[in-house]
This record gives structure tokens, C-alpha cells and sequence, in this order.
């Protein structure tokens, strides 16, 4: 059972992640080696860790397991799931990623909808999926968070979202753009209804992500040590020849400078995330 | 037969004139308003008050600046956050005062920096995108010149988006887009056609709604034929409801990537 929710991840995609592939240790069980402390943890005692290092570094987790933790048993219900992607603008080797990103982590796109329970309370959520495309927005991604807040609009729900990706989907060409305005179209009508959005940014949340439904919901709630920004660090070191500030992009940093309302970090999320529905609970006008 | 990657050739040639020149040749009674009421002045964003063929309008414009010196007075066209909270402020009082807002996008894209990043690009840009959505007034922009991704859709939000035939519109500048692909800058000419970013596709793919011939850039001609389509387009959109107005907009980005199922 649990070997069906916590898939190991296959991130020969995503060349460059933060999850070392595990290693193969003398007694042969499974290790991760964190990139902070480098203790070697086993996998299942990581996984039990909700994958998180003894040190407090939080390596990535897929979206089922994020909705396995989060949410309350039976509760989860997908919505969308059945959208594809396809290649609309004729994009080289576009087709092929698609297929080869949907095998390797067994997801159709890069963000998973639904309602679900968390605690007691009832809400509509979205997580991404790192292990397709780093996360990538492309048009079904656009379509599946904006039918998302529209139906939580129709329906007085609040929305929890949980944000990992690298911006616009390029293979997809400027209808990936589009979907930025179109989700903060949705947003904004969800809110102005009067309901309830918080997001919680992992690592990394960036480019058109972080330009769009990252920053637009009522509570921003960031994982700590994610990194969180516009410009990728690499492309701003080479375009500044500056060299970055320490802890430049990470939550900590984002915190520091205003832009997000807290870090929580994995083992307490679903707590604060109950108690702030709870506090945010429809209320009959007077 | 030109391919895509002359065309973002053209669209960021010497001599192409820039957000200015298009106020100058097509308003009157211009006033220029400076600041986010934040932080600072943005020199990359030029913004204020004007007349549409006597009408009051509001004008926001990014500015590339011509020549070198000007260019580097106006950061390369390559907005601050506060050049959107400006352009977002100024939009709010066009909104309390019934006037169109009218944009004109020429940037290789927002400020890729440190001090930005501090000071919330990616936020700046979010809630341009929010607000405008529901901006209670008509909105107009017109792609001039380039228009580079997340930076160029914080002024693009609009009731219609208009280009140049010229200008190109992209998710990301086709050397990253080659870097990315191939880690090899110099295929740009291959990703400019690949991310179909000219003026015909947009027209295609429904992103933008006019295109302009671009004889006799620069010069009175075009300003007086994007000018008599501004008065047309202000016209039939202050007569809408602005719920109507609000809806139509709404409905015009929500139906892009609209998959079937």
C-alpha cells in the first residue's frame, strides 16, 4: 500500500533537482544523503520523516504523497484528472517529454485537483508535481487551476494550493503566458466572492508561478528553505556578474523582505492549514 | 519570405522608434506621473495623463530609449516592480476617473536582478494580472516593439492587445530558449520559429487582435491610423456596461488552452 503512494521518485528528468538519486547502501536498503548535513537517512525512515532530514532540510515529496499526508482519509476526491496535454504549436520533442515525464512519475500533468478534507475542513486543492516537467504551467495545468477556482467559487469553497514549479511551459509558447492572466482571472473572481485562498510554496516556486497565483492568494504560507522567486539565481548571477546574497530566493529570505505570511514547516502543515480554514470560515452577514 | 528570427531582428533594431515617440505622435496634452508611492520612480515605464482626440486618457508606456545614453537612463526598456506599481497606481486613478488605460509593450523583459527580485518582481507582475482583470475601465495595449514574456503580460491584461506586424510576443527570449534546449544561445533562429512568436501567429492563435502594417514607422501616417483605431475601440468600449466589458475580458484569456473534455 504504502508502495503505491510513495513512489520512488524517477528524476532522470530533472537533471539538476534537489533529490539525490537514493544510493545503495551496504545493507542494501535505500538511502538519501541530505545535501545539507549529508547524513544518509534510509528511505523508509525519510519517508516516515514525511521527507524531511533530522537536520529540518526538506527534500521534495510528489503531490500523492503531499495528499496522502495532508488530507483526510477517503476524503480526496480528483476533479480533471482525465486532461491531457498535447503539442498545440508544433513544438520539437515536445510530444516525447510529455510521454516520457508522464511515465516517469505516473501523472497525466504537472498539478493534481480535487476536493478533499483537511482535518475537518472541507476545501478544493491543488498540488504540483515536480516529477513532471520541474512542475512546468502549460495550458492543461492553466486550465485545470482556473476550473478549480471557478467550481470553488460556484461552491463557497475555500482553495489550498500547493506550489512547485519553474514558470511557463515553453514548449506550449505563449498560450503557456496566457494562462498566467487566466488563472489570476479566476482568482480574482474566487476572492472577490469572498472566499478563502492560501498556498504553500515548495521548492522551488518560480518564474510565471511565482509572477501569477503564488503571490495572489489571502495567506502565502512558504516551506522553509524553498526556493522562491522571478529570475532564476544562476541567470541573475551570469546576466549581473554579482555574486548573490547568502540564502538569496529561500523562504527565509522571502519572509525577510515581506512577501510571504509564514513558514510552516512539512510536519505542521496540515495543522496550521486546518486551524487557518477554521478561522476563515463563512460567515453569515450581519 | 522572412523568417521569425528577422523579425525579432526588426522588432529590436537601432532606430525602432519607442514607447514615446507613439504618446507624442498619437496624445495630447501629455503629463508625465512619476512613482509607485512605494519606493521610487521607474525610469523604464513612462506613465501619466493625456488626450485621446480631447478625451482624457491614460497612457503607460515602456521605454526602451534610442540612443545609448537615453538607453541606459531608461534601464533597456526592462521594468523595476515599481514600474508595474506605478503603471498599477495609475491605472486604480484611470479606473475612479472613467478613463481608458492605453499600454504600449517594448521589453526584452522585466528586470532580471538582485534588487528586484528584493523587492518582489514576481509580485508586482501578479498583481498586475489580478487587478487588471477586473479594472473597471477599457483597457488598450499595443506591442510595439518586443515582447518578452511575464514582463510584457503585466501591461497586457486588455480588452485587446494589438501588435505591430514587426513586434513579437514570447514566453521566453528565443537565445534562452535555445540555451535551455540545446545549451547553445546561437540557435535562436531555430527557437524563434519553433515558440511561434510573430505577429501572424498571435493573429492565429487569437492573442492578439490587430495587426499593423508597419509602413511608415515613425512617421505621422501609422500614429494617425493606430490613433483613428484607438478613437474606434474607446468608443465601443466605454459604451459597454462594465459588467459586460468586465465578463468579455474575463472570457478573452479564459478560453486560451480551453482542452476539450
Amino acid at each position: 500500500m504504502l508502495n503505491k503512494i510513495f513512489r520512488k521518485p524517477q528524476n532522470e528528468l530533472e537533471k539538476g533537482g534537489r533529490v539525490p538519486a537514493p544510493t545503495v547502501a551496504e545493507d542494501a536498503e535505500l538511502t538519501s544523503t541530505c545535501p545539507i548535513c549529508k547524513t544518509a537517512t534510509p528511505v523508509s525512515q525519510l519517508w516516515e520523516q514525511l521527507n524531511v532530514c533530522k537536520c529540518g532540510y526538506h527534500f521534495r515529496m510528489n503531490a500523492r504523497q503531499r495528499l496522502h499526508v495532508l488530507t483526510a482519509p477517503g476524503s480526496f476526491s480528483e476533479l480533471y484528472g482525465d486532461l491531457e496535454s498535447r503539442d498545440i504549436i508544433g513544438f520539437p520533442e515536445y510530444e516525447r517529454k510529455l510521454k516520457n515525464a508522464q511515465l516517469a512519475c505516473g501523472e497525466k500533468e504537472a498539478v493534481i485537483c480535487g476536493t478533499a478534507k483537511i482535518g475537518e475542513m472541507p476545501c478544493a486543492l491543488f498540488v504540483m508535481e515536480p516529477y513532471f516537467m520541474l512542475g512546468s504551467m502549460g495550458t492543461v495545468v492553466g486550465e485545470k487551476i482556473t476550473r478549480l477556482f471557478e467550481y470553488a467559487a460556484e461552491n463557497s469553497l475555500p482553495v489550498v494550493g500547493f506550489t512547485v514549479s519553474g514558470g511557463a511551459r515553453m514548449q506550449e509558447g505563449i498560450l503557456s503566458l496566457m494562462q498566467m492572466a487566466k488563472v489570476s482571472g479566476a482568482v480574482r473572481r474566487h476572492s472577490d466572492a469572498g472566499n478563502f485562498y492560501a498556498v504553500v510554496l515548495t521548492d522551488p516556486t518560480t518564474g510565471g508561478i511565482t509572477a501569477s497565483f503564488a503571490m495572489e492568494a489571502d495567506i502565502i504560507i512558504a516551506e522553509p528553505g524553498a526556493t522562491i522567486g522571478f529570475t532564476g539565481a544562476r541567470i541573475i548571477e551570469q546576466t549581473t556578474r554579482k555574486k548573490l546574497p547568502d540564502g538569496f530566493q529561500k523562504s527565509e529570505f522571502m519572509l525577510e523582505h515581506g512577501f510571504v505570511d509564514l513558514i510552516v514547516p512539512r510536519p505542521k502543515q496540515k495543522a496550521a492549514i486546518e486551524r487557518l480554514l477554521k478561522l476563515h470560515e463563512r460567515r453569515a452577514a450581519r | 519570405m522572412s523568417t521569425a528570427y528577422d523579425k525579432v531582428k526588426l522588432a529590436r533594431a537601432k532606430g525602432r522608434p519607442t514607447g514615446t515617440r507613439y504618446i507624442r505622435g498619437i496624445f495630447t496634452d501629455f503629463i508625465e506621473l512619476h512613482g509607485d508611492r512605494c519606493f521610487a520612480d521607474d525610469t523604464a515605464i513612462v506613465a501619466g495623463v493625456a488626450r485621446l482626440q480631447g478625451d482624457p486618457v491614460t497612457v503607460i508606456a515602456i521605454e526602451k530609449g534610442m540612443d545609448l545614453k537615453e538607453k541606459v537612463y531608461r534601464n533597456f526598456g526592462a521594468p523595476n516592480p515599481e514600474g508595474y506599481r506605478k503603471a498599477l497606481r495609475l491605472m486604480k486613478q484611470a479606473e475612479k476617473f472613467r478613463r481608458p488605460v492605453i499600454c504600449f509593450v517594448d521589453t526584452a523583459g522585466a528586470v532580471c536582478g538582485i534588487g528586484a527580485e528584493e523587492r518582489g518582481q514576481g509580485q508586482a507582475i501578479a498583481m498586475n494580472l489580478m487587478e487588471m482583470m477586473t479594472l473597471k475601465t477599457p483597457i488598450l495595449t499595443i506591442f510595439i516593439g518586443e515582447g518578452g514574456s511575464g514582463g510584457a503580460l503585466a501591461l497586457s491584461v486588455a480588452d485587446e492587445v494589438w501588435m505591430l506586424e514587426n513586434a513579437f510576443y514570447s514566453v521566453i527570449s528565443p537565445e534562452s530558449c535555445a540555451n535551455i534546449l540545446w545549451r547553445d544561445p546561437k540557435r535562436a533562429q531555430e527557437a524563434s520559429e519553433d515558440l511561434k512568436l510573430t505577429s501572424d501567429n498571435m493573429r492565429r492563435l487569437g492573442v492578439v487582435e490587430h495587426v499593423f502594417s508597419e509602413k511608415g514607422l515613425g512617421g505621422g501616417e501609422l500614429y494617425g491610423t493606430l490613433k483613428n483605431e484607438m478613437i474606434n475601440f474607446v468608443c465601443g468600449k466605454m459604451a459597454l456596461p462594465v459588467e459586460t466589458l468586465l465578463q468579455q475580458r474575463y472570457e478573452r484569456f479564459r478560453r486560451f488552452g480551453a482542452a476539450e473534455g
